[in-house]
This record gives C-alpha cells, structure tokens and sequence, in this order.
C-alpha cells in the first residue's frame, strides 16, 4: 500500500489560491463593524483638523514638554510596576508550593475589580498625612506637622504609578500565568529533566517563551495608564490626557483638546509597534495533549523561604484589594441604610445590563475581525481592524464626545427624514436612550477583546480549520463550527474583561447617557463630586463586588487552564 | 462551584435582550415636565425641584453631567430634550452662551430679583446663588482676623498654605478676578508668590483643605463659604465638625475692593421643548421662596436682596462681595488658566 503525499509547494499554492478568493459574506459584517468602531474617532479627527492651532504656541511652551514627560515616566513605572508584580507573583503560584498557594493564585486577579480611581481615592485616603498609616507613624514618633519628618508623597507621578501597577497588574499576571502552565509543562520539564533550577528555567527559557504573553499584558496596562483620567487627576499628575481637559474646559478649545488627543494616538501606535515587535517570529503553536491535566511539577518551599512567598504574593492583593476594601468598607458600614434604596439597585442593574451587552457586542466583533483578517490577509483589511482598537486608548470622554457628535448627526438625519416621508418625528434614537452607553462601552473596550481572542487563536495551530476547508466547507462555516468550540476559553476571557471594564467605565457613560440613567460609576461620581465621596462607598463596594465574581469565574477557569488561553 | 461558560453565555445573551427592552429612548412627556442638563448634583438641588413640583404640578427631570453639557444639547440640536443648564462657575455659564447653545429670557419677575451684576445683560443666564472665596485660617495658629488675596503671596506664609488644584474652576475664577483688577503680569508674580508659599502640591478638594488645615499640614487654606456650612452640619461624618471648629473663615479684601463671589446659575436651552414650564421654573428659583429653600440646603448667599442666608452662613460673619461685573472674570479665565500651567502651580511649592 503506498501512501500519497501532495507536494508541499501545491499544497501552498492552494492555500494562498484559497485565501485570494475575497469572501464578501464575512468581510462585510466585519468591515461595517470597524466602520462603526472608527466613527468617533474620525469625528475627533474632524474636529482636530479643523482648529487653528492657535493653542500651541502655549502649550509647545508650557504645557506638552511636562506632560508628556509626566505621561511617559508613568507609563514607564507602570510597565515596571506591573511586570515585576505579575510576572513574579505568576512564576511563583505555578512554579513553587507554599502556604494558601492555592487561595493566593486566584486572589491575585482582585485588584482588576477595583477601578482606578477608586483605588487612588483609598490610597490618598490611607496614606495621607491624617490617614491610619501617619497617624499611626506620628504616634510612634512625636513628629507633629509635614514639616518634621519625610514621606513619600502619593499625590505624584511615583504615588500614580504605585496605584496604578496595583491594580492594573493582574492583566500581566494572567497573561503570563497562562504560559508558564502551559510551557512549563513541554520546554520547562525538558530543562528540568536536564537538572536546571527552577529559577534558571525561567530566566533562560521560560522568560523568553513567554515574552509576547507579557507584552500583551503590559500593553492593555500602558493603554489603561494612557486613558486614566480619574487616577491621575485625583493625584495631580499633568499628563497627556489631563491637558487634554484643561485645554478644553478651562480654554474653551475643544480643537486644541482633540489635537493633544492625536498626539496621543502616536503613543498608542508606539505601544502597538512594540507589541507586534514582541510576538514577532514568535508563533507558538501549542498541541495539548493529556499532559496538560498533569500535576504541574513544584518546588515545595519551607521555613522561611515558605513564609517569605506567601508575603510576596499576598502583598499585592493586600494592596490592590484589601486597601480600597477597608477605606470604602469603613464608610459603607456607616451607611448600610443604602442597601435599602432602590437607586443603588437600579444602578446595578444597570451597570449589569449594559456591561454584559458590551461583552456580547465586542466578542461578537472581535470574531467577525479576526475571522475577516484570518481569511482576507490584504493589508487594508488589517489596518482597518487594527485601526478599530485605537479607541481603548483614548480619554473616555474623548471618544465619548467623538460618538456623541456621530450619533446625534444619524439620530437628527433619521428623524428629518423620517419627518419628511411620514410625517413622525422620531426624536434622538440613538443619543436620547441607553444604547448610546452600550455602543461607546463596546467601541471603547473593543481592544480587550480582540486581543483575547487573538491570543486564543494564534495559539491553535494555523492548519486546524484548512482541514475542514479541505473537505469542502466554506471559511466561515468551518471556523464556525471548528474554531469556535476551540476558542470557547478565549471568548470566556474576553467577555470577562469586557464586562469588568464596562462596570468601572465612568467619563464616557456620564457623558452619553439619558435621563433617569445611573450606573454603579456615575453614582459614585456624583458624591465624589459633591465632595461627599464616603456616601458613594456603598456603590464603590458594588462596583468591586459586581466586578470580582466574573473575576474569580475568571481566574478559577484559567487555573484550571485545561484549555486556558488570553 | 463549577459555573458552565455555556450558562454564563446565556446569561449575557438573556441580559442582552433584557438591553434591548430598555433601548426605547426615554420621552420626555411633553406637558407637565422641565429637563435640567446639570453640573450641580441632583441631591443637592432636589429639595428645591420638590417644592416647585409641590407647588406648580410641573414634574422635573435631571441629568448630572460632569463636562460637555453644551456640547451636547449643540449636538443634538433641535431635537434636544434640554429645557434648563445648571450649573457653577461664571465660566461655564458664560461659556454656554457662547457656544450658542442657550436662548435669551426677558422676564420681569426674574429680574427683579436677579442683580444685574450677577445676570448676563443680554439675558442668556442668570445667577441664583453666590458664594465667596474665602479663607480658612487655623484658630489656633493664624492671629489675624483680616487678610487680602494679595497678601497670600507674600513670604511670611511660606510653607502655610493649602490650595486644591490651580485649574479648578473656583481657583480660575478667583485668579481671572485678579488678572481683571491688576492684570496679567501682576498677576504672574502674585502666583508664583502663592506657589511659592504652598505647603504641598495643590490637592483635594475645598474641604480637603480644612482637614489640612485641622490636621496642622497648613495655617491656611483657600475654599468656598458653603463647604464650612456643610462640615459644620455633617452628621454623618462628624470628624467633619472638628474641622469646622478649628477654622475660622477670613474674608479677604472686606477692607478694600471686597471677596472674590462665584454664582451658581441657570439658563434656557435654544431649544428647550417645554419653555413654558421652564420659564415658571427659573421665576421659581429666583423668587424669594426658591432662593430661601436653594440658600438653606447648599450653604449659599441668596442672590436676590430681599432674602438672607441661613443662620449657619450668617454666623460666618458679613461678606462684601467684589464688585466686579462676572463677565469681566469670564474673560481672563483663559489667561488665568495659562498662567496656572506657567508658573507650573499644580507643581507644588518649587523649594
């Protein structure tokens, strides 16, 4: 019996004859997404190009060197912060036992529940001269006034940075936890079978195996640093994006607010360049096989060594979690008569509603993209689906002017030509009604989940679905019913960091949504900004409590990791 | 503890639909009802929109907004829901005119008890409350019951001094006042003098400058008349009257050209859709009724002459407002802005 094997060059040909055939039924609906996605942006365009610039001559001289360079040293902290946080606490939960290993490696995915400005406001609080840590340490010391002793300053780019890696580094601890199980199990047994020390497997092997899974962490960190608003204000930090807000409120030039707003998107690109440059020849295409069920090999810790990696990795939880948790516990449990109010019920509910359509929303569009660029390798097409994400790093309440002005133009052209052919005027559709929050949360959030499913199937090998297609299957049914099933955990992951993101979304729903329509966000703003943030405590705890039970869904998934992906 | 991920997908698309159901855009019914877009939040004026409901039957709505209002009602355009902008800040009020986005009033009963200092000549908006920018002097280590904003930059009170943010509206108010009464150079050097003499980065908010002041971090600092009225009655946060006590409020300039005052205000949206109730609403909110329950609950000067401020506001002692047309602020706030980002205020103290 003689067994037939196609020579390889035809094979090729094939494909690349396959993948020349434009398949206009999956590229339509992925394109009109990114069309949609790309419309507040273009709006912000619109709007920067049609200023004067009569704004730079103030802001070349005194506003953009400072905060850029503000911008830049946080964006540079945060990195550090959160890559030496995530990637450590994650090496340390797969590849030692120590006590509470188990509990810790889940619990160090809390902090994401705790929005950014939250957490500045509890750190402020904890850390200020008439806060616990202080008092105490005035107490201890006899010291009297700020005068009479030093201490770090929280309210400052450093004080920023802290915060910010604090609760922005479970994105790299998942990504990077994720390939240390999964490695660890092929090349990293292989260099331990070879009698290499665990840290030696990571340094030499693992680290750098890893290192897309870590950049592709870093980078929703750097595009979360880039669009905080709430954290950096609150703490004084003169970036981009707060001059983005002086420039506008304080000098009346939404054209110069957008223009630094453009500036901005350079940074982006930059962050995406050295993302791509990261996963560049990095293909790893992990087969999984029965071994992935195994008991990862771990090195048992005792004694002091023991005590010292349950402090390591507690520490970050203690910080990113436990301290927002006590400052906004501490006011809630004076007001527990909000539980009996049905606005922090409806806020709830709202935030529910809205967060968990974005999740549907984006996933749905993040596969329609990636599917459109899988079987369409043109390079528009790329740019396009590319292009789409860039909102994820804009100021919220840019991106929410940019769709405002884009809606209301459909909504006021609907309603004239409605009124003109029938009579029946249909009012404001879009912008007058919830849907308007739904669609900016999605545009906004886009990139999380693209970049999830992304990693989801870059690491199924390339050929799985051409085998269906072989057979005759057309892409998108082959996808459809081959892909998708694989890609389940993927989806899970980006629905989950959609959904948690849209719950803390704050400056883009305040600005778009209507009448009688409050989320857990925007009722904790309005008594921060009343001055009275302790009575917005009890809906802060259930933005966090909301946010942590898909975060545990989350992170007891990936820790099962049979087919764990982000 | 296993949840499936397939119940979960379900659960999102269940509450996708349950999405949809709520998609219906909120229709503002067309009698009986007025639409605020506001910067003021919705607690702070509800005992107010309370009673003008109690007494006219006209239902309101509010939708609290923490920037774009203007841009906003210019983007929805005729078909926008807006009747009345609340708001703070002569900035904003004059800042909404000149967006276009508000329409004229010429209503006799308004303003008669509007001052026209505090309204726009052309009738665009109009102030409702005042409150001055004052200073909040530690009892115990501050000795003089008399101060002048210039005085603020001079070095005695080097490290003493608590601001909020220099780019905060209050803050820009205040610093405009000064470019208009000694213009822009004078008012370069009196900042940095100010910067100069801060005891930390500028941080917090009004009343975060009082704990700091209470704490010892600082023998001053600046805020409005309003927020010592609210510690003052803070039942929840007791803490709070602890502050309050251990300040007392200073007006600067009562001896020469008066206190820095700010309004808060209203106009009429272009294309407000119930302009009928909304006019009855501003009449409301500048009769003596409204100004006297608005007064009560936030701790302000009632802008008409006939009403006086709460006891807890008079027991502050007498203020005399700088008399310095608003409009005259409104214009220097850019330059104000500028020169907080030149002398690089939000930097904090350079030494």
């Amino acid at each position: 019996m003689t067994v037939q094997t196609l020579p390889h060059e035809s094979s090729a040909a094939a494909a690349r004859r396959v993948r020349h055939n434009r398949h206009y039924g999956a590229l339509a609906p992925a394109l009109i997404a990114a069309a949609i996605a790309l419309m507040p942006i273009a709006v912000v365009i619109a709007i920067a190009l049609s200023g004067d610039g009569s704004d730079w001559p103030h802001l070349i001289q005194n506003v953009i060197p400072q905060s850029t360079a503000a911008t830049l040293l946080l964006l540079v902290l945060v990195a550090a912060g959160t890559v030496s946080m995530g990637v450590t606490s994650a090496w340390m939960v797969v590849a030692y036992d120590f006590p509470f290993r188990r509990v810790l490696a889940w619990m160090l995915v809390l902090p994401l529940a705790v929005p950014p400005y939250l957490a500045a406001y509890a750190f402020a609080e904890f850390l200020h001269f008439s806060g616990p840590v202080q008092t105490g340490f005035r107490a201890l010391t006899g010291f009297a006034t700020p005068r009479d002793y030093w201490f770090p300053e929280i309210r400052s780019t450093y004080g920023a940075a802290f915060v910010l890696s604090m609760v922005l580094y479970p994105y790299v601890y998942l990504t990077s936890r994720v390939v240390f199980i999964m490695q660890g199990r092929n090349i990293g047994d292989a260099a331990r079978t070879l009698g290499a020390a665990p840290l030696r497997v990571l340094r030499t092997i693992l680290l750098p195996v890893a290192r897309p899974a870590i950049v592709a962490g870093v980078a929703l960190v750097l595009m979360e640093t880039l669009n905080d608003i709430g954290a950096s204000k609150y703490l004084g930090v003169p970036t981009l994006t707060y001059s983005v807000y002086t420039t506008w409120l304080n000098r009346g030039s939404l054209e110069g607010a957008s223009q630094i707003a453009l500036l901005m998107l350079v940074l982006v690109l930059a962050i995406l360049m050295m993302e791509r440059w990261a996963r560049r020849r990095q293909r790893f295409n992990v087969g999984r096989g029965s071994q992935m069920n195994a008991q990862p090999p771990r090195v048992k810790l005792t004694g002091p060594r023991a005590v010292l990696a349950t402090l390591a990795t507690t520490a970050p939880v203690a910080f990113g979690f436990g301290v927002p948790l006590y400052i906004f516990g501490d006011y809630a449990s004076r007001r527990l008569y909000q539980l009996a109010e049905p606005e922090l019920w409806d806020a709830l509910l709202n935030s529910v509603i809205v967060a968990s359509a974005a999740a549907l929303i984006t996933v749905i569009v993040a596969l329609l993209l990636l599917h459109a660029a899988r079987i369409d390798r043109s390079r528009p097409v790329a740019a396009v689906t590319r292009l789409a994400m860039v909102g994820y790093a804009l100021p919220g309440t840019v991106l929410g002017l940019g769709l405002l002005f884009a809606l209301a133009f459909i909504d006021n052209s609907i309603d004239a030509w409605m009124r003109e052919l029938f009579g029946i005027s249909t009012g404001l559709l879009f912008t007058g009604s919830a849907a308007a929050v739904i669609l900016v949360c999605s545009i906004r959030f886009l990139a999380l989940a693209e970049g999830a499913v992304r990693g989801g199937i870059e690491k199924l090998p390339p050929h799985i679905d051409e085998a269906a297609r072989s057979l005759g299957r057309s892409p998108t049914r082959s996808a459809v019913s081959v892909l998708l099933p694989l890609l389940r955990p993927a989806v899970f992951t980006a629905a989950v960091l959609v959904f948690v993101d849209t719950v803390k979304e704050l400056s883009a729903t305040i600005l778009l949504r209507p009448f009688g329509f409050n989320t857990l966000a925007t009722s904790v703003f309005e008594d921060a900004s009343r001055g009275v943030p302790e009575d917005g405590a009890m809906a802060a705890l259930t933005i966090i409590a909301t946010s942590v039970v898909p975060v545990i869904l989350l992170s007891g998934a990936l820790m099962r990791d049979r087919d764990a992906r982000l | 503890m296993f949840v499936s991920q397939s119940r979960l997908c379900a659960g999102i698309a269940g509450a996708a639909i349950a999405a949809g159901v709520t998609l219906a855009p909120a229709v503002a019914s067309a009698e009986g009802t007025v639409n605020i877009y506001s910067y003021r939040q919705p607690d702070l004026i509800k005992p107010l929109l309370d009673a003008f409901t109690a007494e006219t039957g006209i239902e309101t709505q509010v939708l609290f907004l923490d920037s774009g209002i203007d841009e906003r009602i210019a983007a929805e355009g005729s078909n926008s829901p807006a009747d009345l902008i609340f708001t703070v800040d002569i900035g904003r009020l004059q800042g909404a005119k000149d967006a276009g986005v508000t329409q004229p009033v010429e209503n006799a009963a308004i303003n008669e008890n509007v001052p026209s200092q505090y309204r726009d000549s052309e009738g665009h908006w109009f102030g409702l409350t005042t409150r001055g920018r004052v200073v909040y002097a530690s009892k115990d280590r501050v000795e003089q019951d008399t101060i002048t904003y210039e005085e603020l930059a001079d070095p005695k009170w080097k490290g003493k001094i608590c601001t909020r943010s220099g780019q905060h509206v209050y803050n820009i108010a205040l610093f405009a006042s000064m470019v208009a009464h000694h213009g822009a150079d004078y008012a370069e050097t009196w900042l940095t003098g100010l910067k100069n003499n801060l005891a930390r980065k500028p941080d917090g908010n009004d009343r975060a400058q009082a704990k700091a002041v209470h704490a010892g971090e600082c023998d001053i600092g600046l805020g409005n008349t309003y927020y010592v009225g609210l510690m003052q009655n803070n039942e929840k946060e007791p803490e709070q009257k602890e502050w309050a006590a251990s300040m007392k409020v200073l007006f600067p300039n009562s001896g020469d050209r008066g206190t820095h005052v700010n309004v808060s205000g209203m106009a009429l949206a272009k294309h407000a859709p119930n302009k009928e109730n909304a006019v009855k609403l501003m009449e409301f909110l500048a009769s003596a009724n409204g100004q006297e329950i608005y007064a009560e609950r936030v701790y302000e000067y009632p802008i008409g002459p006939g009403t006086e401020p709460s006891d807890t506001v008079k027991a502050f002692g007498d203020i005399k407002p700088d008399t310095l047309p608003l409009e005259d602020i409104a214009a220097n706030r850019k330059t104000a802005s500028e020169l907080v980002d030149k002398v690089g205020y939000d930097a904090g103290p350079s030494s």
